[in-house]
């Protein structure tokens, strides 16, 4: 009795053991993927038609989603900004909240979201799948590096499209707030552009909200592609890790946006 | 897709992005309406400056001259010292008077510049001796309060209970105003 309760703990103790060396062994293969990627991105500059083909890929086709989203994420934030402001008399100040949340908060983490869903799930597959077919076997059988013609290319795609659709984001969002705030619900339109402008730095606001973006565009692409390259060679395996990419992209954002923020707030 | 098409569409994607962030900086942020041009340096010395900050506005007849640029303390007179700096544009008299406003009723503290008469005008590096503190809202309350309770008790009549009803509403009247 006492004996088949210890095992049961035991076994329970080992179980947990094998997923943190597991989950640890993960974080370091992943680190390791990174400066290859780092190393051998040479060759990526070197052959930029590789990269523009995958900034087409994952940049431009992902272009719908965002200005869609964007624009409607803009409207909601007017449309509830306004219902709280207007009871305090200063609906004017919808231009500052819609334009502050966008910049600072909303278009580097919503971009990265639904990057992660859109382009970072059809890396992980196309790369997972690459490895289920042995193409990477075969690059590697013809002397090709397939982290320096697959995964960097890839790679400084993402870093790349990124800063540029959540500009697009925070920027449609904003127009998106106008629409409602201005000839919807009657806001002053030069009240809505001057107190945003009056409150919206540069530097703090707009220069942080990229670096935000650019962090999220590494931790994104980098966990699409290693997910991919380390993704057991079969149809379960690449749709596992497919799912995977989506929640440790999504978890990691989230994450790292709270340490960026509190970052940049202190300093 | 042939390699001229993605290109062209790349080269779309990078032009909104660039588009998108120059819209940022230009229509959204304030890197158009907060530009000083050259600037000198005066300070001011106040008792008390309340909540301003470094970069708060320095205005004169509600139109931005300058900015602060840092605030110190002056540990021989206990005083706050404001360093203020002003666009080289605008020139003011030497018996300039610096105060300490505060935009709304809650809102951001900054600086108001009042011209005197003096011939003379501010150098880099002078010192404005004309201030005025800021205005600490709770020290005026308790002084308020103080004031009321000190004040003797003459309305214990009868007959001045109507006056102290109408004031009353007044007060409420007052209390309701949408500030």
């Amino acid at each position: 009795m006492i004996k088949s309760a210890l095992n049961g703990l035991v076994g329970l103790l080992s179980g947990i053991g094998h997923r943190m060396i597991a989950r640890t062994w993960r974080l370091g293969a992943g680190a390791r993927l990174f400066f290859l990627t780092l190393m051998y991105s040479g060759e990526s500059f070197r052959r930029f038609h590789l990269t523009l083909r995958e900034v087409y890929f994952t940049g431009v086709m992902s272009l719908l989603i965002i200005i869609v989203s964007a624009f409607f994420v803009g409207m909601v934030l007017a449309l509830q900004g306004y219902n709280t402001l207007q009871k305090y008399g200063s609906s004017e100040a919808i231009g500052v909240l819609v334009a502050l949340a966008l910049v600072r908060e909303l278009g580097p983490v919503v971009t990265a979201l639904l990057f992660a869903g859109r382009a970072g799930t059809a890396i992980t597959a196309e790369i997972g799948l690459m490895k289920t077919t042995e193409q990477l076997s075969a690059m590697e059988m013809m002397a090709v590096n397939p982290i320096a013609r697959v995964v960097a290319p890839r790679f400084w795609a993402g870093v790349i499209a990124m800063p540029i659709l959540a500009a697009l984001f925070s920027m449609v969002g904003i127009l998106g707030g106008y629409l409602v705030a201005v000839p919807l619900i009657g806001v002053d339109d030069g009240a809505f552009w001057s107190q945003m402008q009056a409150n919206v730095d540069v530097k703090d606001d707009v220069i942080n909200g990229v670096i935000k973006s650019l962090v999220f565009g590494v931790a994104c692409t980098m966990i699409a592609l290693f997910e991919g390259f380390d993704a057991p060679p079969t149809a379960e395996g690449v749709s596992h890790a497919t799912t995977r990419t989506v929640v440790i992209s999504s978890l990691t954002v989230l994450a790292l946006d709270f340490v960026l923020t509190s970052f940049m707030l202190v300093v | 897709m042939d390699r001229i098409k993605i290109d062209l569409w790349v080269g779309i994607f990078v032009a909104l992005g660039v588009a998108a962030l120059l819209g940022l900086a230009m229509k959204v942020g304030n890197l158009t309406s907060s530009k000083l041009g050259d600037t000198y340096k005066v300070t001011a010395a106040f008792e008390n400056i309340g909540g301003l900050k470094p970069n708060a506005p320095v205005k004169s007849a509600g139109v931005l001259v300058g900015r602060v640029a840092n605030i110190g303390f002056d540990s021989k007179a206990y005083e706050a010292v404001v360093t203020i700096k002003i666009d080289k544009r605008y020139a003011f008299p030497k018996d300039t008077f610096a105060n300490i406003y505060t935009a709304g009723l809650l809102g951001e503290q900054y600086v108001g510049l009042e011209a005197g008469g003096d011939e003379d005008i501010l150098q880099e590096g002078d010192k404005i001796t004309q201030t005025q503190d800021a205005v600490v809202l709770e020290k005026m309350i308790s002084q308020f309060l103080y004031n009321k309770a000190s004040e003797p008790n003459t309305d214990s009549k009868p007959s001045d209970e109507k006056a102290d009803n109408a004031s009353a509403a007044k007060s409420t009247e007052l209390g309701d105003a949408p500030f």
